[in-house]
């Protein structure tokens, strides 16, 4: 189908946007390759000559990278667990027959749509204040001491608030893909005597099996970056400093942009480690 | 063509003579601290006094502090004035990234500002912020726990005294903490106390030769004694409390003594906002009878970015903000109580605020800070709660979170003093101290 | 209905349904409540605060300070104007990709969903200072670029997979009655995509409001979104819990409103039809 004429043309008609995101790639990154190579400290008159590899072994040295790369990994890790998890409850759930269904999933929905700025002040301060908080009353009213959770249960609490956050995220994909499941399959299973567990363990949950991978590939990607939730809530403190805010702290706070760009790389291999698998998926998709 | 160069050129030139009368629009990023709200609602008084509008960029003091620095060490000139502390004007201003405020009008009287404050702000003798407030630190106290302690506060106390009284005055089942202090991580927040506390304790962040000094006796004195007393005496959750946390656990009657901010004082007296206003008293920052205090000295000031096109009106502005001017005005308006304090002389010299009863203890408190001798043993650094050389605000953030987490219980005091000293000789190393 | 259901089972459903939503919908509730209080009551007791005076106090005081219209504006022309250059430039790409694909389209997709993975601290010096070159700090014209590029590759992605929808024999159809390549763009696929570019500009819209990074670091006053506006609320001096419910439900309302209408599109926008 695909003329000479017309594969010219296509070609054309995708130049923008690949020469736009060429561009959007390739400048931050060899300047961020060109920094992690110096010596670039801004509050010190900013360019102070090369130095090979030295903010590369620096960075990876530094007391504060294994917890980082531990916290990383522990919350994506947990946020993935407790959202795919609840999601599959959530969307068996919602896929049941009831009242007010359109009202419950825009209920369900809703948190997606709050800034994650936002989201980390609103728990941190009106629900997780050991003082004020909501938590600490409601504790209080069944004569329970209230938990300290920002500092006491830095992590359990962070993996809450962005759960929160995905949650809807993870339930709509899954609830949408029960949906598309066969139901004379299910049917004939129940006539077959199919205990409802068995029905889920044997037909449900292999249908969902490729909606979970995607919920949990996707997510990584903005689980990766989060910084916004860690920002407002600890700011790094009790053991909350992932990759990314590392990079922060290195560049902004100690501004040393040489160290922060080559902890900057770091991050993009390790990005890119996770897009491999990824694509990998999405990818078998688009021949499907 | 040389007409039309000429054209030009009168054009240039008339606007530049008309430049005194020509409105202005100055962009302003400042910290959304109380005071600096007030003078945001008061912008009006200036526009109608000079023609120049202001645009405000209010932000919290951590991305204020991002924000900021960014736009200056890229040179970005995103603001005309920038609301900046005591750390970083002198770093800046050796930078030449600050216009010098060496030719401010004879009106505004540059001698008139506190010598403490004019000293912290300046590099080489020469200004580059203006304050618009100043700040010690010191004890405030609730005068009827004080009494039902049958306890007397004495206008000098030591720290001994201080965890004697904060234990006194706890009482769990009503919720009143004896004492609440800052925990919260961040080198402008716990980080700032404990260091000026540590001060107190005959500690310091460096020895001369730049070397750490987080492994001596005097470092694990200052973190078990604070830690001792918050656990006993202290409110729940002190390790992530910061300025703002204690002031609202004081202004509803959960703490029976504060040591923090001396700006604090007209929050807590204020019955508007305040259920305690009037049962708090004041006395100095603890000592621990080493000869130094542990009350720190802090300005905000206002600072123009090198390079911007609006010096002429940008200096107009911060002289009408920073001016005895602005002082009446808010006092014409708000009452003397709600002035910006501690930055001028003359502020304590007005029989108006004489009255008010924290305005001698805040005055003693500054006059007591010394950023030059901060220390009982000697250091190579200027400052009290920070040591002014460009990497203490990313060092002292690490060592605070360090610090928090020990509070918190997650690590003890031991663990937390190692990981400080390595991170830290760790970054003196990275930055070519050591 | 074959799976029948009786009238009980339902009510079950509904009633734990019913309570799993509001547990999860519980914060944003709170926050609208607290925002209708003062600061006063706004800490107290849950019991006390529901049977508090209702008052509209934060709103105004939130309005007199910062101005929501001028942050609120600019979150619309920002959101708005980066999504619209983005289907600009994304619709011919994912156009030429659908029906005209060669053997390099999917190394293309997969390569633009790659850049989405950049770390954004890791370049703020180098964009910020690209920014100041370009003359682009604190506008609304820098902002949208960016913006449209960081949503470049999930706009090409789901214009793509709707493309691909739309069946080849139609386009065929239409060459065979002499239709050229304009008109078959102008009169053939474009009626049938406008679904698609609509669901796709609604979930770009909400993405584009709430990224709070560059939006943040790359404005000063004129150009600041609601991101900036929530950054003044976020700690301020004493009782602070109805000033920042109020400005938080301000600086939500408007893209929950959007967002609820447009549920069914995230699904498809966010697997990147993977999930149908």
């Amino acid at each position: 189908m695909a003329t000479q004429h017309s594969q010219s043309v296509a070609r054309m008609m995708m130049a923008p946007a690949v020469i736009l995101l060429l561009g959007w790639m390739l400048v931050p990154l060899t300047m961020t390759l060109f920094f992690s190579f110096k010596k670039y400290l801004p509050l010190r008159g900013g360019d102070l000559g090369w130095v090979g590899f030295d903010n590369y072994v620096r960075f990876v040295s530094s007391s504060s990278f294994w917890p980082a790369v531990a916290t990383t990994l522990i919350i994506v890790g947990g946020v993935l667990v407790i959202t795919v998890l609840l999601g599959i409850a959530l969307a068996l759930l919602l896929d049941q027959p009831m009242w007010g269904q359109g009202v419950v999933r825009i209920l369900v929905i809703a948190p997606f749509f709050v800034m994650p700025t936002v989201s980390g002040l609103v728990w941190k301060n009106m629900f997780m204040d050991p003082v004020n908080g909501f938590f600490a009353h409601l504790w209080r009213f069944f004569g329970a001491e209230p938990i300290q959770w920002l500092s006491h249960a830095s992590m359990p609490s962070l993996v809450m608030i962005v759960s929160w956050q995905w949650l809807p995220f993870a339930t709509l994909i899954l609830l949408t893909a029960i949906q598309s499941l066969d139901t004379e399959q299910l049917e004939a299973a129940e006539m077959d005597g199919a205990r409802p567990l068995g029905r889920f363990w044997f037909i449900i949950l292999p249908h969902l099996a490729r909606a979970i991978t995607v919920v949990i590939l996707i997510q990584t990607i903005f689980l990766l970056s989060i910084f916004a939730e860690i920002f407002v809530t600890t700011a790094g403190a009790f053991g909350t400093k992932t990759l990314t805010y590392l990079i922060f702290q290195r560049v902004l706070e100690s501004q040393n942009v040489g160290l922060g760009s080559a902890g900057g790389v770091y991050a993009i291999i390790l990005a890119n480690i996770v897009a491999v698998f990824l694509l990998r998926v999405v990818g078998k998709n688009l021949d499907a | 063509m040389h007409f039309r160069k000429l054209v030009c050129t009168a054009a240039a030139a008339t606007l530049m003579a008309s430049g005194v009368a020509y409105a202005e629009t100055l962009t302003i990023a400042t910290v959304n601290n109380g005071d600096m709200i007030r003078m945001q609602g008061l912008t009006d008084d200036f526009t109608a006094k000079t023609g120049h509008k202001v645009e405000w960029v209010t932000l919290e003091e951590n991305v204020l502090r991002q924000r900021v620095t960014t736009d200056i060490t890229t040179k970005g000139g995103a603001f005309d004035i920038m609301t900046i502390g005591m750390y970083e004007t002198p770093i800046w201003g050796k930078n030449g990234w600050l216009v010098p405020l060496d030719d401010l009008s004879a009106d505004y009287n540059v001698g008139d500002i506190l010598p403490a404050m004019a000293g912290g702000l300046s590099h080489d003798g020469t200004l580059y912020a203006a304050p618009f407030y100043g700040e010690s630190s010191m004890i405030m106290y609730r005068t009827d726990l004080m009494a039902k302690a049958g306890l007397e506060m004495p206008a000098a106390p030591s720290w001994s005294f201080i965890a004697k009284a904060a234990r006194e005055m706890t009482d769990r089942d009503n919720d009143i903490n004896g004492i609440c202090l800052r925990g919260k991580a961040g080198w402008g927040e716990g980080g700032a106390f404990i260091t000026a506390m540590s001060n107190s304790f005959g500690a310091r962040w460096f020895d001369e030769n730049w070397n750490a000094q987080f492994d001596t006796r005097e470092w694990s004195d200052t973190l078990n004694f604070y830690l001792n007393m918050m656990n006993d005496a202290g409110p729940a959750g002190f390790a992530t409390n910061g300025f703002n946390e204690n002031l609202s656990l004081f202004q509803q009657g959960k703490c029976g003594m504060w040591i923090d901010a001396t700006v604090a004082a007209s929050f807590v007296t204020n019955p508007k906002d305040s259920t305690v206003a009037d049962k708090v008293g004041f006395a100095l920052a603890p000592d621990n009878g080493m000869g130094v205090r542990s009350n720190w000295l802090w300005a905000w000031a206002l600072a123009i970015p090198a390079g911007t096109q609006k010096e002429a009106a940008a200096k107009q502005f911060i002289e009408w903000a920073t001016s005895n001017g602005y002082i009446e005005l808010v006092a014409s308006k708000e009452g003397w109580a709600n002035v910006p304090p501690g930055a001028r002389t003359s502020l304590y010299e007005n029989a108006n605020y004489k009255d008010i009863p924290f305005a001698k203890m805040t005055l003693e408190s500054i006059l007591s800070a010394d950023p030059n001798n901060s220390t009982v043993d000697p250091s190579p650094y200027v400052g009290i709660q920070f040591a002014a050389i460009p990497e203490f605000a990313g060092i002292a953030t690490e060592v605070s979170q360090e610090f928090s987490a020990a509070y918190a219980g997650q690590q003890s005091v031991e663990e937390a003093l190692a990981k400080a000293q390595a991170l830290t000789n760790d970054a003196m190393e990275a930055a070519g101290y050591r | 209905m074959a799976r029948a259901t009786t009238i009980r089972q339902k009510t079950i459903t509904t009633i734990i349904a019913w309570t799993v939503a509001m547990v999860i919908f519980f914060p944003i509730l709170w926050i609208v409540v607290l925002s209708f209080k003062s600061e006063g009551d706004a800490i107290s007791t849950p019991m006390r605060v529901l049977t508090s005076a209702w008052t509209f106090d934060s709103y105004a005081v939130v309005q007199d300070r910062s101005d929501y219209f001028k942050h609120f504006f600019n979150s619309v022309i920002v959101a708005v104007g980066s999504t619209l250059l983005g289907i600009l430039v994304a619709v011919p790409a994912a156009w030429s990709m659908a029906f005209v694909p060669s053997q390099r389209t999917r190394g293309i997709l997969m390569w633009m969903l790659s850049t989405k993975m950049l770390p954004a601290v890791g370049v703020l010096y180098p964009i910020y200072l690209l920014f100041i070159e370009l003359g682009l700090l604190d506008s609304r014209t820098g902002l949208v670029i960016v913006l449209m590029l960081i949503n470049l590759p999930i706009i090409v992605w789901m214009l793509y997979t709707y493309f691909r929808e739309i069946p080849a024999e139609i386009l065929e159809a239409a060459r065979m009655d002499g239709a050229g390549m304009r008109a078959e763009l102008l009169y053939v696929l474009t009626p049938m995509a406008i679904p698609g570019i609509a669901s796709t500009m609604l979930l770009n819209i909400i993405l584009a409001w709430n990224e709070a990074f560059w939006t943040l670091n790359l404005t000063a006053a004129k150009a600041a979104p609601l991101t900036a506006f929530i950054a003044s609320y976020s700690s301020p001096e004493g009782l602070f819990y109805a000033k920042l419910s109020a400005a938080s439900v301000m600086a939500i309302a408007p893209i929950l409103v959007m967002g609820w209408f447009s549920q069914k599109q995230l699904v498809r926008g966010l697997t990147f039809g993977a999930v149908k």
